[in-house]
């Protein structure tokens, strides 16, 4: 997990403790965190935040030319650094495919390929557990014939996308280091560098990635890195009208995501896999894979 | 109680596989490569003077395979003209950053190995004029002398990159083993011992296909085949072939006893969708029938044409183990979709970049090129025909 946004004030140090947020406020990080476990055993889950905090700070690593006007916090004084984070309440969906629908068209996403989609799971009083999606038409369930609830123990709908891992497999394997890892922990692809090798498309463990039919070049969700960048919320959590998709600044105490981040059991996919996805879930069962 | 989900494919893995053919052929060659290049190394470094006839002709096989590992890999490429990046701008946390340096580097050093190893002659048409001297003059990288002192420094370099080959060759195809074992999110990969058994699988072909060869080019030659020598290859083929299917099935028992979550639909992967090139070509026909012919064909005093029978199916049929094996692994791992509930479905098309076609087609490249060699250089000659 995250550093927590009540956080230590090792996490988010005062401005003036913060000359240069990169490098040295690592080196300050470590000291602290050393100096807080000699004192105290007490101190023992600060220092596993602080542990999570420099990993979350590593993921979010830049490339050279990853600064963004709105987040290139790492380079102005005394800015808090943003590290951006998405939650997907499940409980909320309601299947409408609306989110799927802007996806595809705020990053034209050829036809039977897919950045984002959402699952339904449902589980028969006879013991089966059915698993779909609606990849077509408005992508909405409603064009699915109804279940009969006289049948059915419980169904939901789980959406799925790429989920920003902190340990990033895809990012490991990509031979010519076209997929990377913005400032604010965002996994982009170069497409002008992206040879179109498809080693990442393998070790992605969630399926979230393919070899776009129009590009060529290696594709996934980019949590629309070019909308999030100007301060706008990505397409599919726009226009979802449940609020099942919830974007934002991880490390920002007061922003949505944090707050229900903070007060709320939260999953994640695949966790045994430990790539720390960044990507959260809530309302998960053990089916959701 | 509910049970687990089936028959559900995350939308992105419908439709078609990521790795076709084309990378199914990848480590095929890549195989074949360190395969022949072993039987050199037996007779330069590891003394098997019986390896004699072949030596020189593994040697060359070795390189014309060589020559063309990469193509499949380009033609698989979505944006081949990029594919030097891999060298230019390598990101070495990735498996396949690698390949461009340890592929250059042994394509190299066979390369100069064969150059020495065939120097005498080199050197000797170098001194014939027109076209045919120049091409020698250029192989004899423009030194047209020998002195025995010259003779005994080439002898030492080819033991040198004999010896420097062993390691290069299991690096280069445990490498190739690795690029799968190393991807966790793929059950049916993800195994510490696929660089072992990609490495062993790389020995046998390479010796099923030098056995095949060789006995071809006696024919074509009209001359004896070496009983020895042939004995020599198929002892040589029995012993990796037995420990290459042990590791092989030692990893699927080991999955199977375990009994993780992933086994139950891996072993609807090996029922359902890998029944025939699993069970079939690789297990029954290409690893059980060829372990009793070698084991016949073997015997010391055997009829030599029936030697020479058994030795030629038994290559044929190894050679289809190795290639079932290397479908059954890149293709059989892709069927299982990243949701493990379900499986996908690829039969390769014929036309087309990545069609069977062309496949066939980069696979008969290296025996172009092995013939064109046959025809400048004395492929079949022996260190002992040179003494004399
Ligand atoms: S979900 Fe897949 S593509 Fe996205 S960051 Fe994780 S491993 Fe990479
Ligand atoms: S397909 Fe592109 S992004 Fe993916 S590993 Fe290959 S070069 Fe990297």
């Amino acid at each position: 997990m995250s550093c927590k946004p009540q956080g230590c004030p090792s996490c988010h140090p005062p401005a003036d403790m913060a000359p240069d947020p990169s490098r040295r406020e690592f080196v300050w990080d470590a000291i602290r965190t050393f100096s807080f476990g000699a004192l105290t055993l007490t101190a023992l889950p600060i220092l596993v935040s602080e542990a999570d905090a420099d990993d979350d700070a590593k993921a979010a690593a830049p490339p050279p030319d990853a600064a963004s006007p709105t987040t290139g916090a790492g380079k102005d004084k005394g800015k808090r650094t943003v590290l951006f984070g998405y939650l997907v309440d499940t409980n909320k969906c309601i299947g409408c495919g609306s989110c799927m629908l802007a996806c595809k068209n705020e990053n034209d996403v050829p036809d039977d390929q897919f950045r984002t989609w959402v699952e339904r799971y449902v589980y028969y009083k006879d013991g089966r557990v059915e698993v779909d999606t609606c990849t077509s038409g408005n992508f909405s369930f409603d064009q699915k014939p109804a279940l009969d609830p006289k049948v059915v123990d419980k169904a939901f709908f789980v959406p799925k996308l790429c989920n920003h891992c902190v340990e990033t497999p895809c990012i490991q394997v990509c031979p010519v280091g076209a997929s990377f890892m913005t400032q604010e922990g965002v996994v982009l692809i170069d497409h002008d560098r992206c040879i179109g090798c498809a080693y990442c498309v393998q070790a992605c463990p969630f399926g979230t990635r393919f070899i776009n039919h129009k590009t060529n070049t290696a594709d996934k969700c980019t949590w629309c890195y070019h909308r999030v960048v100007k301060g706008e919320k990505p397409a599919c959590v726009e226009v979802c009208p449940t609020g099942t998709r919830i974007f934002g600044d991880i490390n920002d105490p007061d922003s949505d995501i944090s707050k229900v981040l903070a007060a709320n059991r939260i999953d994640v996919l695949k966790s045994y896999l430990g790539t720390r996805p960044k990507t959260r879930y809530m309302g998960l069962t053990a089916e959701v894979v | 109680m509910h049970g687990q989900p089936t028959e559900f494919l995350f939308p992105n893995d419908h439709g078609s596989v990521a790795w076709t053919v084309m990378i199914v052929l990848y480590p095929y060659i890549t195989g074949l490569v360190a395969g022949a290049f072993v039987v050199a190394a037996l007779y330069h470094v590891f003394g098997k003077k019986e390896l004699a006839p072949v030596a020189r002709f593994a040697l060359a096989a070795s390189f014309s395979f060589c020559a063309f590992a990469t193509m499949p890999l380009l033609l698989h490429l979505h944006q081949p003209q990029r594919a030097f990046n891999i060298m230019f701008t390598p990101n070495f946390t990735s498996a396949m950053a690698g390949f461009g340096f340890i592929y250059s580097f042994y394509l190299i050093l066979l390369a100069v190995e064969i150059l020495l190893v065939f120097r005498d002659d080199i050197v000797d048409r170098a001194r014939r004029g027109g076209v045919e001297g120049l091409l020698y003059k250029v192989l004899a990288l423009g030194v047209t002398t020998q002195t025995p002192g010259s003779r005994a420094l080439d002898h030492k370099w080819i033991s040198v990159l004999s010896v420097i080959g062993i390691p290069a060759a299991c690096v280069l195809h445990g490498y190739v083993g690795f690029i799968f074992g190393g991807v966790k999110a793929n059950p049916w990969w993800s195994t510490a011992l696929m660089p072992v058994i990609f490495l062993c699988s790389a020995i046998v072909s390479g010796v099923a296909m030098l056995i095949l060869l060789y006995v071809l080019a006696c024919k074509f030659r009209r001359v004896a085949v070496d009983d020895e020598c042939l004995r020599s290859m198929m002892r040589t083929l029995w012993l990796f072939l037995i420990l290459a299917v042990a590791l092989e099935e030692l990893e699927l028992l080991n999955m199977a006893y375990e009994n993780g979550s992933e086994w139950a639909m891996l072993s609807r992967l090996i029922a359902e969708k890998l029944h025939f090139s699993f069970t079939w070509l690789q297990l029954v026909l290409g690893s059980l029938v060829p372990f009793f012919l070698l084991a016949i064909g073997m015997r010391r005093g055997l009829h030599p044409g029936v030697r020479i029978g058994l030795g030629t199916v038994s290559g044929l049929l190894v050679l289809i183990q190795v290639a079932a094996m290397r479908w059954n692994v890149v293709i059989g791992g892709q069927l299982l979709s990243k949701s493990f509930r379900g499986f996908n479905s690829y039969v390769p098309e014929f036309g087309g970049r990545e069609g069977l076609g062309v496949a066939l087609l980069v696979f008969s490249l290296p025996f172009v090129l092995l013939f064109a060699l046959s025809r400048i250089l004395p492929l079949w000659k022996t260190d002992a025909a040179d003494a004399h």
